[in-house]
């Protein structure tokens, strides 16, 4: 129970702070805590939320069963799943929270409490809070053009006009820049609101590229909201596509811009970050005087704010699943206290907003019969989220595999992409929901035993290095037709082992070439059919798919 | 937008203002070659020659490098170390691990520089400083050269 322990720690040291949450731990603090009328009248009010995907309608969507922390991450949320989530929080085995934030049971808790999010819910919820604290101010930390067939069609414009009518106030990015530079400026020029990035460099100049924060000034409050885009952008997506910036931690400017924002007396600095949960978690311990980390990038639905010093971390969870209302009391420019509400968009119980889904439905117009076409079926659980393959992506290896002739199929840890449940039909747009990007190519190449290794060693320490800094943050890279151990607690180099063909059970020959064919190269000029297609395709031939979770992976060390 | 450096250079061109650099850089990025003597010289042998043996104290140095290089071909990379007469760079996993020596000269008006440098793989970068009272300092920071993809 960190997060409490810390809480106690954080309210002893100040013996102001005090703290409300929707869940267990907070809710018992709160009782403890005398709420007054005037607290109340004295709150800032922030919505948050990020990494939609372009998920514009209701989803199905599994949390992770294997959500792994390394070195001091090991243990702490969002570290934790399953069962061990459920006590950390207090919340009831079967119930809607069970089903919104963790995976067990999941067929049957979506069956009772049905599809979550869509965009027009949010709206509902969003207007609920602006009607009672119309200073609120609505934040979106990034990953919102991206995801769907839709957003690739348009080039985001559905979910840019989405968000404006949503009335965001600031965002930050990341996926946005895959639709290449020239089309980020447009909208970007076009946006009503700031497009915040202090991380966001002119690469040739090494200079701020791009609006560092915002200083709002609501209620006789003035509030500095920094942008932090994701660090990664060049390495972990193709550089190509935006050549022109450079992004990375640059926690020294993180810390020159708080400092900034301090020297001309705001109230509050609020930091509206892409990093991922560790990274924000150690850049919180690190830079000084941030009250509130409004965390992405990593997708955890983390029910409590979890306190790093004097710094609030907030984590609202992905594809439209959530919306985090923070109600924060400050006075003399310090931060009192604060109430916390993950808001679950349970789609069954919230009432679409009807302007925002008349908007939705004129977005999906022109492509609906394109997004419903049903391809086949599924009777299993299709579902992507977690730190290995999931079925979805054994069922996109399998398609790649056959329709590329490969012995081998690699597919990227992305963590976007929504579950089918059981007898769902799978219609185009589902394969899109699970593959959708501007380099789709599936690409077919050769590849030593050896390079496949060293390929997979890579990726393994964007996800598994004990320092949060050099995380990028998705998950490790799928497979087909191998089958490997992996020990997370090995330096670089040493993580992989027992490299098998499952076909043969024949091991994998470091000097021995084989076919390989898999999606989502960073690097220019790559050359293959688009993904989607190659999955549909594979689909169509098998009508009705079944696949069940595969134990290719076996791990050591966590 | 507010003034920024190529603005700055714009105006410096039209004769608004002069920029002067701080000492001599012995650049690998800059110099085609490096000096004869200075070709296959080990790191040990770099700080040796650096530092006539002395001892070498952490803290004292501040040295700005990227996690993980976007373009290994040219990480940016600054160090500043007040009241330091010279800086020692070290890319300690290139074949030819040196990289600049700069030297401050008294009137220099902050101890600083900026570069960018090719790093051939993950590795420490070292940056130590002979300060004006003959001490040194250094800072370390490993920058990490990544194949890249699979961002999620």
């Amino acid at each position: 129970m960190i997060t409490k322990r810390e809480f106690l720690q954080a309210a002893l040291a100040t013996t102001a702070l005090w703290g409300v949450s929707g869940y267990g731990g907070w809710g018992r603090l709160a009782a403890q805590q005398a709420l007054s009328q005037d607290k109340l009248l004295e709150f800032q009010d922030f919505g948050h939320i990020t990494d939609i995907h372009a998920q514009l309608k209701p989803v199905w969507f599994r949390e992770p069963e294997v959500n792994i922390g390394v070195a001091e991450a090991r243990g702490r949320p969002p570290h934790v799943t399953g069962k061990d989530f459920l006590q950390m929080f207090n919340i009831a085995p079967g119930s809607p929270d069970a089903y919104a934030l963790t995976c067990d049971d999941f067929v049957a808790l979506a069956r009772t409490y049905g599809r979550m999010g869509g965009m027009d819910r949010v709206a509902t919820v969003v207007k609920a809070i602006r009607a009672a604290r119309p200073d609120a101010i609505l934040l979106d930390g990034g990953d919102t053009w991206h995801g769907s067939m839709t957003s690739l069609k348009t080039r985001g414009q559905d979910m840019v006009n989405v968000m404006n009518a949503l009335g965001v106030e600031a965002m930050t990015s990341h996926w946005e820049w895959t639709y290449g530079t020239e089309r980020v400026k447009e909208i970007v020029d076009g946006l009503p609101f700031p497009f915040l990035g202090a991380n966001i460099f002119d690469a040739e100049w090494d200079e701020p590229a791009f609006e560092p924060y915002k200083v709002f000034e609501k209620g006789g409050v003035r509030i500095g909201v920094i942008g932090q885009a994701f660090p990664y952008m060049p390495i972990a997506n193709p550089k190509w596509m935006f050549p022109e910036y450079s992004f990375g931690i640059r926690e020294e400017r993180m810390q020159a811009v708080v400092d900034e924002l301090r020297g001309q007396g705001v109230d509050l600095v609020v930091c509206l970050s892409h990093n991922g949960f560790d990274v924000d978690y150690k850049m919180a311990g690190r830079v000084k005087g941030i009250d509130v980390i409004l965390t992405g990038h990593t997708h955890d639905a983390v029910p409590e704010p979890v306190l790093v010093g004097e710094t609030i971390m907030i984590a609202s969870g992905s594809n439209g699943k959530f919306v985090s209302r923070v109600d924060l009391d400050v006075r003399d420019g310090k931060l009192l206290g604060f109430r916390h509400k993950l808001i679950p968009i349970f789609s069954d119980v919230i009432q679409p907003d009807a302007d925002m889904a008349a908007l939705i439905d004129k977005e999906r117009e022109p492509f609906k019969a394109d997004l419903e076409e049903v391809v086949g079926k599924t009777e299993s659980l299709l579902y992507r989220r977690g730190n290995f393959n999931g079925t979805w992506d054994d069922l996109i290896c399998d398609a790649i595999r056959a329709e590329r002739d490969a012995q081998i199929a690699l597919s990227p840890g992305v963590r976007w992409g929504p579950s089918l449940i059981p007898g769902d039909d799978i219609r185009r747009e589902d394969i899109h929901n699970a593959t959708s990007m501007t380099y789709g190519q599936c690409y077919r190449t050769e590849m030593t035993g050896e390079t496949l290794k060293t390929v997979m060693e890579d990726v393994a320490d964007n996800i598994f290095n004990p320092d949060p800094y050099y995380q990028q943050g998705g998950d490790m890279v799928r497979v087909g037709g191998i089958s490997y151990a992996i020990d997370i607690t090995k330096p670089m180099g040493s993580r992989i082992s027992a490299l098998t063909l499952t076909d043969t059970g024949e091991t994998v020959d470091p000097g021995k070439s084989y076919t390989v064919a898999g999606w989502a190269s960073v690097n220019e000029g790559t050359e293959g059919p688009q993904i989607w297609d190659v999955v549909e395709s594979h689909i169509r031939k098998t009508g009705t798919v079944r696949v069940e979770p595969r134990s290719t992976v076996t791990l050591t060390g966590a | 937008m507010k003034l920024n450096r190529r603005h700055a250079l714009i105006l410096g061109a039209g004769g608004m203002a002069g920029l002067a650099f701080a000492g001599p850089v012995l650049a690998q990025a800059a110099a085609p070659a490096a000096p004869a003597a200075d070709a296959g010289k080990t790191v040990e042998q770099w700080i040796a020659d650096f530092t006539g043996g002395a001892e070498v104290a952490e803290g004292g140095v501040k040295l700005n490098a990227p996690e993980i290089a976007e373009n290994g071909n040219t990480v940016p990379i600054s160090v500043s170390a007040e009241g330091a007469a010279e800086i020692l760079v070290l890319a300690t996993g290139n074949p030819t691990p040196g990289v600049a020596i700069v030297k401050f000269g008294p009137a220099a008006g902050s101890r600083q520089l900026a570069t960018r440098i090719r790093l051939a793989t993950t590795q420490d970068v070292v940056a130590i400083a002979k300060m004006e009272d003959g001490s040194f300092k250094q800072a370390k920071s490993n920058v990490k050269v990544t194949i890249g993809g699979c961002g999620g």
